[in-house]
C-alpha cells in the first residue's frame, strides 16, 4: 500500500476542503460560485480523472484550497477510476483535505445521506451543505438532521446563491473542530464477523488510524471480489474479503440496506420537491415519444450545422490574421531560412493549434448548455437503444456526431462520458467519420476524375458519390467499434444505470466556465504538440535546401523551383522511399509527398499537390489549373496518373488513414499516453491501405483501370 | 405475484422483492435505492422501445430493460 507522500507545498498550506457528492447535485455550480473565475485542472496521478482546483476565501486572512472531487454514488469501487475518491479523501497520492463538504440534493435526500453516512463511518471532519433547498416545497428542518447525523447540516441553494456565506462560515468554524461522532448503523452481528476477519488481514497504512479501519473493512467487503480491477489490494486482503463473501451471506444487501435503513429511519418525512410548473411542463415536451424526439433531432442538427457551417467564419478569420501575421514576419525579417522558419513552421503552427478553437468553443457551448440543463442524460436516454448495437452506451452519440465536423472537439467531448472502456472505443472511431477537412480533398478529386453526369434520370453522379463516402465511413465506423468491442477493447460491460435530472435553466457562468476549461486545456496540452510537429513538418519539406532562384526570377520558374525543391526535401525523399508499398494501391510518389503533407492536416494535401505539380502552393480545391494539371499528369509509359480507379482508392484511403496529427496529440492527451494514440494510427493507415489496396486491384482485375 | 420489473406495465407501483444480476450492477442498483421493499414504477419507456425510465426514492433513473430482468417486484 503507497505511504502518505510528503507534500511539495510549504508547511502553513491553505488548508484544503474537498467537496463531493452525487452526480446532479450542483456541485459544480457550488464549486463555480465558491471559487470566483479561477480554478486550476490537473489530472489524478495514474488515471485520467480531472483533478480541479480553486481557492475559497473564508475570511480576510484566511483562504482554503478547494477540490472538486468527481461525483460519486458511493465510496465503493471496482476500477481504478473509481478508486480515486477514497485515496484522495484518505490522502494516499496527494495531501489529504482537512475538510470534506458532502453536497446533498434536498429534493433526493436519503441518497445523498447514503454517501455522507460513508464519510461518517471513516471519521472524516465533514459538514453536509444541503443544496436546492429553493426546490422544496417547505423549509427542511436541519436542526433535526443534525441532531441525528451529527455533523452539521447547512441549507444552500448554489443556483439562487442562497446562504453560501453561512456555509463558508460553517466550513471556517469545522476546519478546527473535531471529527464528527460514527453513526451508529445497524448491522447484523454476523457481519461484525466478517469485518473483525478483514481488519485482521489489513495492511499497517489501513489500521493507521484505529477508529477507521472498520470502515475500511466495510469498503473492502463491498468492493473487492472476483472481477474487480482495483489497484494495491494486499493479496491477504484480498483472501479475506473472498473468504467472507464464500461464506454464502449476502454481504452487499446487509452493508447497503443496513446504510439505508438507518437513514429512513431517522429522514422525519419523505422529502418532498416543490411543484415546478414550467419546468415540469418542458420536461413533459422533452420526454414525449413524438415531440421529445423531434426537439432532439432539432436541437442536434443546430450543433452539428454550428460545428458545421458557424464556425466557418471564424477559422477563414483566424486563418487570415495567422497569414497577415506571417507576411508581416517576413516583411521585417531578412530572407532567408530563418524568415521561413518564423512565418512558416512557427506561425503556422501557432495557426495550426488556434484554428481549432472556434469548433472547441462551439461544441462545449452546446455540451455546456445541455449538461446544466440536464439535457445530456435525455440525449443517452433517446439514443441508448442505437448505439448499444456498436456496443457502447448512449452517451457515445455526441461525441460521434460530432466527429462529422471534427475528431479534435468530438475526442474532447467524450470526457461526458462514465466509463473509461466506452471512452476509449469512441475514441477509436470517432476519427473515422467523414470530417470537414476531407471534404476539400473529396472535391477535387471528384471534381478532377468524374465529369458530372447523372444517374437514374437526374440524380447528380459527383453528388451521389460524396453520400457513398459518408455513408462508407459510417459503415466501417460501426464495424470498427463492433470488431474492437469484441477484440482489443473487451471488458465487463458496464451498466447503462443513468439519472434523468429534472429540467434546470442552465447558468452562463457554469456553461462559460466548461468552454473557457476545455480550451485552456487543448491550448496548454494538445496545442504543443501540433506546434512542434508543423515545426517538424516544415523542416523536413523545407531541407535540404535548393540554391535560392534570384530575386528577378519569372512566375514560371518559381513554379518549378518549388516542385524541385519538394521533391528533394527530405519527405519528397520520403515519398520517394515509399513509393513500392503504396504503388500496389495507384499512387505515385509525387501522391506519397501529399500523403506526408496532409499529416499536418488533410486538406493540406489540396495546396502540397499544388506544389508538386508546379503550380504553386496557393491554389484550393476548385482551382481548374489544379484539376489540369492532375489530368494532364502521366506515367513514365504514358498512361495518365489519375483514373477514376485511382481517384476512388485515393479516397478510400483519405477515408480511412489517420493523417491527422492533432488528432493523435489530442487523444494522447485524453489517454494520458502515447500507447492508445499509436494504436489509433496503426490500426487506421493498415485499414486505409488494406481497402484502398482491395479497390485499386479488385478494379484492375474488373478491367476498370 | 412476482414478476420482472420489466414486465411491469406503465405508471403502475410495485415492491421490489428481489434484486439480482451481476455483483457491480447490482451493488450500484442497491446503492441508488433499489432495495427489497421500496416502491418503483416505471413511468416513461424510450421512443424506440428501450431504455425504460424508472421513478424511485423521488429520483429519475434509466436502466434497459435487459438490466431490469435483474429486479423482481410485485
Amino acid at each position: 500500500m503507497p505511504v502518505p507522500s510528503p507534500s511539495s507545498e510549504p508547511a502553513a498550506a491553505a488548508p484544503l476542503v474537498a467537496l463531493l457528492g452525487n452526480p446532479n447535485t450542483g456541485k459544480t455550480t457550488l464549486f463555480n460560485r465558491l471559487t470566483g473565475q479561477q480554478a486550476r485542472v490537473g489530472n489524478y496521478p495514474g488515471v485520467t480523472v480531472e483533478r480541479t482546483t480553486g481557492r475559497l476565501a473564508l475570511s480576510d486572512t484566511l483562504t482554503a484550497e478547494l477540490l472538486d472531487v468527481p461525483g460519486a454514488y458511493s465510496l465503493a469501487a471496482r476500477s481504478p477510476e473509481e478508486q480515486i475518491t477514497l485515496r484522495t479523501l484518505l490522502g494516499w497520492d496527494s495531501p489529504a483535505p482537512d475538510l470534506v463538504v458532502v453536497v446533498a440534493n434536498a429534493t433526493q435526500l436519503s441518497r445523498s445521506l447514503y454517501l455522507a453516512v460513508q464519510l461518517l463511518e471513516l471519521r472524516f471532519r465533514c459538514i453536509v451543505a444541503l443544496n436546492m433547498i429553493d426546490e422544496l416545497a417547505e423549509p427542511p428542518n436541519t436542526d433535526a438532521l443534525s441532531a441525528w447525523l451529527g455533523a452539521p447540516v447547512i441549507p444552500i441553494s448554489a443556483q439562487q446563491k442562497t446562504n453560501l456565506d453561512g456555509l463558508t462560515q460553517v466550513i471556517r468554524f469545522a476546519l478546527q473542530g473535531p471529527p464528527p461522532p460514527a453513526p451508529e448503523v445497524p448491522y447484523p452481528v454476523a457481519l461484525s464477523e466478517d469485518v473483525d476477519a478483514v481488519v485482521a488481514a489489513m495492511p499497517p497504512a489501513w489500521a493507521e488510524v484505529p477508529l477507521r479501519s472498520r470502515a475500511l473493512a466495510l469498503w473492502a467487503l463491498s468492493s473487492i471480489g472476483e472481477e474487480d480491477e482495483l489497484a494495491d489490494i494486499p493479496p491477504p486482503l484480498r483472501a479475506a474479503v473472498l473468504a467472507a463473501h464464500a461464506r454464502g451471506r449476502d454481504i452487499d444487501l446487509e452493508i447497503i440496506s443496513a446504510r439505508y435503513t438507518f437513514i429512513d429511519d431517522h429522514l422525519p418525512t419523505q422529502d418532498a420537491a416543490a411543484d415546478r410548473p414550467l419546468a415540469d411542463r418542458i420536461d413533459r415536451v422533452l420526454l414525449h415519444p413524438v415531440w421529445g424526439f423531434g426537439v432532439f433531432v432539432a436541437i442536434m442538427l443546430v450543433m452539428f450545422q454550428s460545428l458545421f457551417a458557424w464556425a466557418d467564419p471564424f477559422i477563414g478569420l483566424i486563418e487570415s490574421l495567422v497569414g497577415l501575421t506571417g507576411e508581416l514576419a517576413a516583411g521585417v525579417l531578412p530572407p532567408g531560412i530563418l524568415a521561413d522558419l518564423i512565418t512558416e513552421g512557427i506561425i503556422g503552427g501557432v495557426g495550426n493549434v488556434i484554428v481549432f478553437l472556434p469548433q472547441i468553443l462551439l461544441l462545449f457551448l452546446f455540451i455546456g448548455l445541455m449538461e446544466d440543463a440536464g439535457y445530456m442524460a435525455r440525449v443517452a436516454y433517446l439514443m441508448d437503444r442505437i448505439m448499444r448495437a456498436l456496443g457502447l452506451q448512449g452517451q457515445a452519440f455526441v461525441p460521434m456526431l460530432s466527429g462529422f465536423a471534427c475528431a479534435v472537439p468530438a475526442v474532447m467531448a467524450t470526457r461526458t462520458m462514465p466509463s473509461r472502456r466506452d471512452r476509449l472505443l469512441t475514441m477509436m472511431v470517432v476519427p473515422l467519420m467523414t470530417c470537414s477537412a476531407r471534404l476539400p480533398v473529396y472535391t477535387l478529386l471528384i471534381a478532377a476524375l468524374y465529369p458530372p453526369s447523372e444517374a437514374w434520370g437526374n440524380v447528380p453522379v459527383q453528388g451521389l458519390m460524396m453520400i457513398g463516402l459518408y455513408l462508407f465511413s459510417i459503415g466501417v465506423s460501426l464495424f470498427a467499434a463492433w470488431a474492437m468491442s469484441k477484440t482489443v477493447l473487451r471488458g465487463p460491460a458496464v451498466p447503462f444505470l443513468m439519472e434523468l435530472p429534472p429540467f434546470r435553466v442552465p447558468l452562463p457562468g457554469n456553461v462559460a466556465r466548461m468552454m473557457w476549461q476545455r480550451a485552456r486545456l487543448f491550448l496548454s496540452e494538445a496545442g504543443g504538440v501540433i506546434l512542434v510537429c508543423t515545426v517538424l513538418l516544415w523542416g523536413l519539406l523545407s531541407f535540404p535546401q535548393q540554391t535560392p532562384l534570384p530575386d528577378d526570377a519569372p512566375p514560371a520558374a518559381v513554379s518549378a523551383w518549388e516542385a524541385e525543391q519538394l521533391s528533394s526535401s527530405y519527405a519528397g525523399q520520403f515519398g520517394h522511399a515509399i513509393e513500392p508499398v503504396i504503388a500496389p494501391l495507384g499512387f505515385d510518389w509525387k501522391i506519397g509527398v501529399g500523403l506526408v503533407g496532409s499529416f499536418a492536416a488533410r486538406e493540406v494535401f489540396v495546396s502540397t499537390m499544388g506544389l508538386v505539380y508546379g503550380i504553386g502552393g496557393e491554389v484550393d480545391e476548385e482551382s481548374p489549373s489544379l484539376r489540369d494539371a492532375m489530368r494532364a499528369e502521366t506515367r513514365s509509359d504514358g498512361k495518365p496518373v489519375y483514373t477514376p480507379l485511382v481517384g476512388m482508392s485515393l479516397m478510400i484511403f483519405f477515408a480511412l488513414a489517420c493523417q491527422c496529427m492533432s488528432t493523435l496529440a489530442v487523444v494522447k492527451r485524453e489517454t494520458g499516453g502515447y500507447a492508445w494514440p499509436a494504436f489509433l494510427f496503426v490500426y487506421m493507415t493498415a485499414l486505409a491501405w488494406l481497402c484502398s489496396f482491395v479497390v485499386y486491384q479488385g478494379g484492375r482485375l474488373l478491367g476498370l483501370g | 405475484m412476482p414478476r420482472p420489473l420489466a414486465e411491469l406495465p406503465l405508471n403502475t407501483p410495485a415492491t421490489i422483492v428481489a434484486v439480482g444480476g451481476d455483483r457491480a450492477f447490482r451493488r450500484r442498483l442497491l446503492e441508488m435505492g433499489l432495495l427489497p421493499g421500496t416502491t418503483v414504477s416505471i413511468t416513461n419507456v424510450a421512443p424506440l422501445g428501450d431504455p425504460l425510465e424508472l421513478t424511485v426514492r423521488h429520483s429519475r433513473l434509466s436502466i434497459r430493460r435487459s438490466d431490469a430482468r435483474a429486479v423482481t417486484v410485485q
